[in-house]
């Protein structure tokens, strides 16, 4: 019977392979220079280059605005199509999950050419609508999942000990969701922060975000320099993804 | 007893998980056609052993032989026996009938005759009717019959049933039993039965082997181990009984409770320590004191549905259950006689708390990885290995774990009439046995202290 | 009146989530090279797109043709991969254990274009030359953990006697893997499977990077430098009308499905 646990051998390998060293690559590559010679370079290079430092701020912007309207609208949105009171019809919730399904970028298309035929400037102002166009059911998801799963009896005993139902909604149900919160930031605000295509599409490749110098980069055989970009990204991500962790124990606590 | 009789022996198997001894050295066999049983608390090993003879984990040491031929080594699919699990673990994604075939399509059975069988079964388990069910449909008790068909039609020599009525409810449990006594009889091949619920072993078995922490305590019939149980586990885990401390005056005169009674138990010696067990329901119990062995006073009295269970403190100062068809009204006098055939004597396994110790200084000795403070003395050198002893009432328990000199969890408890006696388990997994009055649960963390002046210390070899 | 405001937020907000793929699906039945151009009902767009006539010489077909041919020899192959490494990730303890889940989540937790430009590294560092192989090595890295996730919770649901009584009844280890855990494992295989397939349909970034420079295009590449080349050909609009008519469906196929099961326990 133990000797199945050799069965997941080939996939260790395969995951050494296409997961852990290509991981490793991006960091001998970043602290690399053309030659092949131990370098800083490529970060000092990226901290003295205003236009890249400009689009990365840039980037982190959008990606903390859009992540922030996709809250705002779809928290609402989460929180009607859970309430069985609110919301009887099962339909809706597929139609906000279908999207999720659909090509990306033949949804940023649609949207761009919408722009496009109401004669709407591209730009920065739809570079964030289109992306709360392709995210938002990426926030409403989780949120809607975990309010759906919640046990009612929290909002009943609440309610029995006083709660108004003001204050059943923000002491109860709001930090009770928080975990759902969470991972809808995870699922709208990684991949904004590192989104190429889109970008491009949305404004006409009049604004650059952080992805498009990575992928410029790299296709123009500036491998360092790029794999050093996306060692920030990662590290950013990195970040991002520690908060969930610290988040989810204190989540665990309130509970 | 004929060496051919005998269907399966395990010899001295020994079993770990991790540096936990699941089984230790068990050794004994099963006669051809018996219904024998497992019998013991959870975490005792008998699934553990069951799962051995299935052919599930490997022994450590030891070997298991099936009519005198060794299958230690034998994959489970090789063995000629079949077993029904706990929860049934019918196989969701094929019907019933499929499920009972299973077995028979893998023999490359002939279709006919696999249709043939299955149906034979089914009508054995009642179950004729129900071929094309989905088992996940199915009640417990249905899946239960299925599960037992898809064993017995591959005509196994040996049955082996896991805790098979423990997830039914008690009305269809006592059902299952008759049942299975019956099929048992029909089938004529050998069943070996796992579980914790001693009624249903008792009802159940030919023999039963009674386990505890990975040791058989007592292999015997119903009857035997009922009336005669061999240590204070067995008597406290078979029905109710009052556990004593008792003196072994001389052959046939046994004194407990502070009187001396008429015994039927010989040759223990004469001013001997031991166990005495007497049932609840053998306790003689009447209005009048005159005539009776020993007064009581009556404390509580409950009605139990056939009898009512009553407790008593003795004139002596000791608590006593005692069963009766009467009830008596509480505060009460009352007067008690056992007879001599149902006091049961044994034998203690333990008078006291021995440990082997190595002497650190003239005032320190080490036993149970800790060093404890002794009297001084200067009998034995440093470095010296000796046997430590401590009186069982003179180890101290204490509520905070980390207070103590040693920590430990409360493992099993007996009442013995007016004080508690524990077994407590160290952090290191050794055993000490306390008496005590405080009241301790099962499971409770305790810290263990034990005063120099009670530190008893011996040549080793003493 | 709660209600009635709440309904109102769900539809409005529906409708401008919609208004794109409305409008796209709308237009796709004229002829008018650009959105909000009504020429007169037409259904030329999609007789070009199955012919093939149009610019660019069937390429949109040949793209739609990759995608599919990549999406499934990369499923078939995850779901294999995934469904042996999760019987076994299954049976590991300890630090293995922890070591290959962590492994199994990165590629979900790393954005695309952080798994695109590894895996470019990678085929550089290795000369390897890119292309299809690379493409569909690429497809199954990131869909492997979707079917392991799938697979693993079926196996730790199941009663472990399961595949102990299979044995008990004489199956050999093998038979037992066959008759019993595998068709208990199906249903998990499946939803594996359909996951890592829209997985690799869906993809962009890691396709971009992979698929180095033999001109290998796959339908998200292809709108892509379609798109940069400015505007959208108009032939796409039928495409995403279809593709989101064919999701449509499924989500009702997958949902009725799953309406039917939750009865059927019920009963």
């Amino acid at each position: 019977m133990s000797k199945r646990s050799t069965w997941a051998l080939p996939y260790a390998i395969f995951l050494v392979l296409f997961v852990a060293l290509p991981l490793i690559l991006i960091m001998v590559y970043a602290f690399q220079d053309g030659a092949g010679g131990w370098t800083l370079g490529n970060f000092t290079k990226f901290f003295r280059d205003t236009d890249a430092i400009n689009t990365f701020a840039l980037s982190l912007e959008v990606a903390i605005e859009n992540t922030a309207i996709c809250i705002l609208l779809g928290y609402p949105a989460a929180w009607i199509l859970s309430n069985k009171k609110l919301n009887k019809s099962a339909v809706t919730i597929v139609l906000f999950i279908m999207p999720m399904w659909i090509n990306a970028l033949m949804r940023t298309l649609a949207t761009a050419e919408l722009f496009h035929m109401l004669g709407i400037q591209l730009g920065k102002g739809t570079l964030i609508i289109g992306m709360v166009y392709d995210y938002l059911p990426f926030m409403i998801y989780p949120i809607y999942n975990i309010l759906d799963r919640m046990d009612k009896s929290y909002a009943e005993a609440a309610a029995d000990l006083g709660a108004t139902p003001w204050q059943v909604f923000w002491k109860v149900q709001v930090p009770l969701s928080m975990p759902g919160v969470v991972s809808g930031i995870m699922m709208v605000f990684m991949p904004t922060v590192s989104t190429f295509a889109i970008s491009e599409f949305l404004t006409n490749n009049k604004i650059k975000l952080f992805g498009t110098i990575i992928q410029e980069n790299i296709n123009s055989s500036m491998w360092n320099y790029g794999a050093a970009l996306s060692l920030v990204m990662l590290v950013i991500i990195g970040i991002t993804s520690l908060l969930q962790d610290n988040k989810k124990e204190v989540s665990g606590g309130i509970v | 007893m004929k060496g051919n009789d005998k269907i399966i022996e395990f010899r001295n198997i020994t079993k770990g998980f991790g540096d936990k001894c699941v089984l230790n050295d068990i050794s004994f066999y099963v006669k051809k056609g018996e219904f024998l049983t497992l019998l013991g608390p959870s975490g005792c090993g008998k699934t553990t052993l069951l799962r051995l003879l299935a052919g599930f984990g490997n022994t450590d040491k030891g070997e298991i032989l099936i009519n005198g031929v060794n299958i230690t080594d034998v994959p489970p699919h090789e063995r000629p026996v079949n077993t029904v699990f706990q929860r049934y673990a019918l196989f969701p994604h094929l019907d019933v009938y499929e499920n009972i075939a299973f077995g028979l399509k893998l023999q490359k059975v002939p279709t006919d005759e696999i249709d043939k069988k299955v149906r034979k079964v089914l009508k054995m388990v009642s179950m004729t009717d129900y071929e094309d069910r989905d088992v996940e449909s199915l009640s417990g008790g249905q899946q239960q019959r299925v599960a037992i068909a898809r064993a017995i039609v591959n005509q196994p020599k040996v049955l082996l049933l896991d805790e098979p009525l423990a997830a039914l409810d008690l009305k269809m449990r006592k059902d299952m039993q008759i049942e299975l006594k019956e099929m048992h009889k029909k089938l004529g091949i050998t069943f070996i039965y796992v579980t914790h619920d001693q009624e249903e072993a008792l009802t159940l078995s030919d023999t039963i082997v009674v386990m505890n922490e990975g040791k058989i305590q007592q292999i015997g019939t119903p009857t035997d181990i009922y009336n005669e149980p061999q240590n204070s586990f067995v008597a406290d885990f078979i029905g109710e009984s009052n556990i004593l401390n008792g003196k072994m005056v001389k052959d046939r005169l046994v004194e407990f409770v502070g009187h001396e009674f008429d015994c039927v138990d010989e040759g223990f010696g004469e001013d001997v320590d031991v166990d005495v067990v007497v049932r609840p329901e053998d306790i003689y119990i009447m209005n009048r004191t005159e005539g009776a062995q020993l007064t009581a006073k009556v404390k509580s009295c409950t009605f139990k549905g056939v009898h009512y269970e009553m407790f008593v403190d003795t004139d002596k100062g000791y608590e006593l259950m005692i069963q009766d068809y009467n009830a008596f009204e509480p505060e009460s006098e009352v007067g008690l006689i056992i007879r001599p055939a149902d006091i049961q004597v044994m034998k203690k396994e333990r008078i006291v708390n021995t440990f082997e110790g190595e002497i650190v200084d003239e005032s320190h000795v080490k036993f149970l990885e800790e060093t404890f403070e002794c009297k001084p003395q200067d009998k034995f050198a440093a470095g010296e290995k000796v046997k430590v002893e401590v009186k069982f009432s003179k180890v101290e328990l204490i509520d905070h774990p980390e207070e103590g000199m040693l920590s430990g969890e409360v493992h099993f408890l007996l009442y013995k009439g007016d004080h508690y006696h524990l077994t407590v388990e160290t952090d290191d997994g050794d055993y000490i046995w306390v008496d005590t009055n405080d009241i301790w649960d099962k499971g409770d963390l305790v810290g263990i202290n034990i005063a120099p002046k009670d530190i008893k210390i011996l040549k080793h070899d003493e | 009146m709660k209600r009635f405001f709440a309904q109102c937020y769900i539809w409005l907000l529906l409708i401008v989530l919609y208004a794109p793929i409305f409008f796209i699906a709308v237009f796709s039945f004229t002829e008018s090279k650009v959105l909000g151009n009504w020429t007169g009902f037409s259904t030329k767009l999609y007789s070009n797109l199955f012919t093939g006539n149009m610019q660019g010489t069937g390429s949109l077909m040949h793209a739609i043709e990759n995608t599919l041919i990549i999406a499934l020899i990369a499923a078939t192959v995850s779901t294999i991969l995934g469904t042996v490494a999760a019987i076994g990730i299954h049976n590991m303890r300890g630090r293995g254990k922890q070591a290959i889940n962590f492994l199994n989540n990165i590629p979900m937790l790393n954005p695309d274009i952080i798994t695109g430009v590894s895996l470019f590294l990678l085929f550089v560092f290795l000369h390897i030359s890119q292309g299809y192989v690379t493409v569909v090595l690429a497809h199954i890295t990131f869909c492997t953990p979707y079917v392991v996730l799938s697979v693993l919770p079926k196996l730790t649901q199941m009663n472990p006697n399961i595949y102990e009584a299979a044995l008990d009844l004489g199956a050999t280890p093998f038979q037992a893997l066959r008759k019993v855990l595998i068709p208990m494992l199906k249903p998990g295989m499946i939803s594996g499977f359909i996951l890592a397939f829209t997985m690799s349909l869906d993809d962009f970034a890691v396709t971009f990077f992979t698929r180095g420079t033999i001109g290998l295009d796959t339908l998200s590449t292809y709108i892509y430098t379609d798109a940069r080349k400015g505007g959208l050909t108009p032939e796409l609009r039928p495409m995403i009308t279809l593709m989101f008519v064919g999701i449509l469906i499924l989500l009702i196929i997958i949902n009725l499905r799953k309406i039917r099961n939750s009865k059927t326990a019920v009963e």
